[in-house]
């Protein structure tokens, strides 16, 4: 029972993930696929932001005035945070090419559904 | 297709806010290394703040203030400040992006040099994260009458 | 820790020169296309200085921002790091010469954009392959797949549907290698790859780094194109324009390749490899299977194109089998075979842009008597299809034969066999083709005229010569096998194998 609970994070961000993958998976129509494909990128940066928290620990920001040197176990761990931003970056290019792309394909097709994508294309 | 939504209120509420976003855009870029925030945040919400221009008004209006080549020179210029930057620091004696060796130019002590040299980068990727945000919007936004001759359709045969 | 700036040269260059490009595309747009090449040829100029230098000092280690390594990125060179940068940057320098008389075809008014393009590509596979850091290396596999999805999208009827695919597949593939990255983090706290090789020893019992190790693997098979996980590379290739898939095909995969070699003989070391064996000998599995199945699928196409892309699967097959293998020589034929790859993948795509560029035709049976048009371009491919049977002294044949020597050393008789039975295989697809260009009639338009493969119409010059090049490279690379494996792929292959 322990292992449910208290690795909670770990459950959700799976979750997150299956959705996003069903979605670019099952979803007939192009734009669902890609919305899928977001819920999968996020679910990602929801696990790495996760890993960073400490018990009892506060945000990452080192206040002015207080003096002495910084204990890094009051602290969450901020590396995570900072590689996600670069992933959030990615996620976000990656989003504007799809779409691009769509633009494309229902310029060609008329359509976004994948089903009758395929059969013009045939 | 973003029809265009002539409303007063909603035009005269955005036409007050824009500056004020844009003025937070502007101290989150400049506060990324004290505070939440950095160069991609604050170009964001740059870019956000052009896109609610285009939304209150309609695309031709943001194209008559940022039109497709200056865009395109912002994107290009930001990059060039990144890199630039790091170049000038291999130019002067150090590794790239080893901004202490900025204290030859500026007059400054090295370590000093160091939190310049990262203000600096966040403001080439902040002008070029809101080039690209706002490219991209325009680009799924307009009408795309001229095909362009980059597109698919018996091209290489 | 060096202080030379070649290290970063050879990322910075291409990457500045990317976005300088549009801009000198507004002012004159004749000055594009000597830009680019001229960022280029910094790039291989400091990859082969890199070589030298690696082969005279061992390896380098270039640290940004002067932070040492764990807390700063660093580049690290050492021997199969620099032969793989060596082989990107030569190559897309020939396939950047050859890609002007396409751009001046299709698309000259927006050739600027495809130049920046191209450049951004050059820049993520190089950084790929220089970086140290396992994260940085997410960074610029994203950089470089990104580039690809554009530069794909732009070719013919089809064209965006396959790159919408090859999308999805290739995001799911970056996110599971982000996954394996992120496990490991959680269990050593660190992202560079030596640290993590030094401090992961003790943990190999523990789940997180077997999950790493299986996203990872999963990650970079689908980059790489590895069976089953292949399937957005025969639509992607085929409908890419010619001068994208001659610089996509080759080197894509191959630095896959890489990545892989990377993470499983660097970040977990040989003795991981040993402990669980199991995992390299699904490996092994999987690759024959892809050896297989890429040559079957190949004996059915008969578009040029597609058919080549099949190859392509076959030969992903023989990069992972070497991988697979776990020793000294199925090591060795892998890194050879990267070479070699890259120079029969580069000429084969050539050959078909060229081809379909010049005549428009795309099927086999329309390439009959097309050596009399084309004799020079029909040349490079016979000895380029001499070189992917196996023939000797062509290249290809020595990366099997050590690969081959491999799966013997391993006991794997079944992965021996197909390997034989797969030269076989290669050499009716491709002699069949041959025997049309060179023996049969020309083919027939669809309206009853009789196609007329006269006179010497060959293709321009600027494809022309890295044709020839890379035919050249093909056999003289054979010939000088032994001396790279013993000057430099011998030091490639991690110790303890």
């Amino acid at each position: 029972m322990e292992w449910i609970v208290s690795k909670y994070n770990y459950w959700i961000y799976i979750l997150l993930m299956m959705i996003g993958f069903y979605a670019m998976i099952g979803k007939k129509n192009l734009v669902k696929k890609v919305i899928g494909m977001n819920i999968f990128q996020t679910s990602i940066i929801l696990y790495f932001i996760s890993i960073g928290s400490k018990k009892g620990a506060t945000i990452p920001i080192a206040e002015h005035g207080l003096g002495g040197p910084i204990q890094a176990i009051q602290y969450i761990n901020p590396i995570p945070h900072v590689l996600m931003l670069t992933a959030i970056v990615v996620m976000v290019s990656t989003f504007g090419v799809a779409m691009a792309l769509l633009i494309m394909i229902y310029r060609r097709y008329q359509t976004i559904e994948e089903d009758e994508i395929l059969k013009l294309r045939r | 297709m973003i029809a265009p939504f002539e409303d007063v209120v909603i035009r005269t509420a955005c036409r007050l806010l824009i500056p004020f976003i844009q003025l937070y855009g502007l101290y989150v870029i400049a506060h990324g290394a004290e505070s939440p925030g950095g160069g991609f945040q604050g170009g964001v919400i740059l870019g956000a703040s052009f896109i609610l221009l285009s939304l209150a008004y309609n695309a031709d209006e943001v194209r008559k203030r940022v039109s497709e080549k200056r865009n395109l020179i912002f994107c290009s210029v930001g990059l060039f400040i990144y890199s630039g930057i790091g170049a000038v620091c291999l130019a002067l004696g150090g590794n790239y992006l080893n901004y202490s060796r900025l204290h030859h130019l500026l007059p400054v002590d090295p370590v000093y040099a160091r939190a310049l040299g990262i203000f600096g980068i966040e403001v080439g990727v902040g002008m070029t994260v809101m080039a690209v945000m706002l490219s991209i919007f325009l680009d799924l936004a307009s009408k795309h009458e001229d095909e362009g001759e980059m597109t698919s359709l018996g091209m290489d045969r | 820790m060096t202080t030379s700036p070649y290290p970063i040269l050879i990322i910075l260059v291409p990457l500045m020169t990317s976005f300088l490009i549009p801009l000198v595309g507004w002012w004159r747009r004749s000055l594009c296309y000597p830009l680019m090449l001229a960022a280029l040829v910094v790039s291989a100029f400091s990859s082969l200085v890199i070589l030298r230098m690696v082969m005279e000092q061992g390896t380098i280690h270039y640290h940004l921002g002067n932070w040492d390594p764990p807390w700063g990125i660093e580049y690290v060179f050492d021997h199969l790091n620099a032969f793989v940068a060596v082989i990107v940057s030569l190559t897309s320098l020939l396939i950047g010469i050859s890609s002007k008389s396409m751009v001046e075809r299709s698309f000259s008014k927006k050739a600027a954009f495809f130049y920046c393009l191209f450049l951004l590509q050059v820049t993520g596979l190089l950084g790929i392959v220089v970086t140290g850091d396992a994260f940085n290396l997410y960074v610029f596999l994203e950089i470089a797949s990104l580039a690809g999805y554009a530069l794909i999208a732009i070719g013919e009827d089809g064209a965006p549907f396959a790159s919408f695919n090859y999308m999805l597949y290739g995001t799911v593939g970056a996110c599971f290698y982000l996954l394996g990255v992120g496990y490991l983090y959680i269990v050593t706290g660190s992202l560079n790859m030596a640290d993590l090789a030094k401090l992961l020893p003790p943990l190999y019992e523990s789940k997180p780094v077997l999950i790493a190790f299986a996203f990872f693997i999963v990650g970079v098979a689908i980059k790489m194109a590895l069976f089953p996980l292949h399937v957005w590379l025969p639509d992607a290739y085929t409908y890419a324009p010619s001068a994208v898939s001659s610089l996509i095909a080759p080197l894509t995969t191959k630095v896959g390749a890489y990545v892989a070699i990377r993470v499983v003989y660097t970040i977990f070391t040989p003795s991981f490899v040993k402990e669980f064996s199991s995992a390299t000998i699904t490996l092994s599995w999987v690759s024959v299977s892809a050896i297989l199945f890429g040559c079957i699928w190949a004996l059915a196409q008969t578009d040029l194109k597609r058919m080549f892309a099949y190859v392509l699967v076959a030969e992903i097959g023989y990069l992972a089998l070497g991988i697979g293998l776990a020793n000294r020589n199925g090591l060795t034929g892998t890194v050879l075979h990267i070479m070699n790859d890259a120079m029969m993948m580069a000429s084969l795509f050539l050959v078909a842009g060229a081809v379909a560029t010049k005549t428009g035709f795309r099927k086999i049976d329309q390439w009959g008597g097309l050596h009399k048009k084309m004799p020079i371009t029909m040349a490079v491919f016979v000895v380029t299809a001499l070189s992917i049977v196996g023939i000797p002294p062509m290249c290809g044949f020595f990366s099997k034969w050590y690969l081959l020597l491999g799966a013997i050393a391993a006991k794997q008789w079944v992965a021996a066999a197909v390997l034989l039975a797969s030269s076989l295989v290669n050499a009716i697809l491709f002699f069949r083709v041959i025997e049309v260009i060179y023996f049969s009639r020309p083919a027939e338009f669809p309206d009853g005229d009789r196609v007329q493969h006269q006179g010497f119409d060959e293709a321009p010059w600027s494809v022309l010569i890295p044709m020839l090049l890379f035919a050249a490279g093909i056999v003289s690379l054979g010939l000088l096998s032994g001396k790279i494996i013993t000057r430099i792929v011998q030091f490639a292959i991690p110790a303890g194998l």
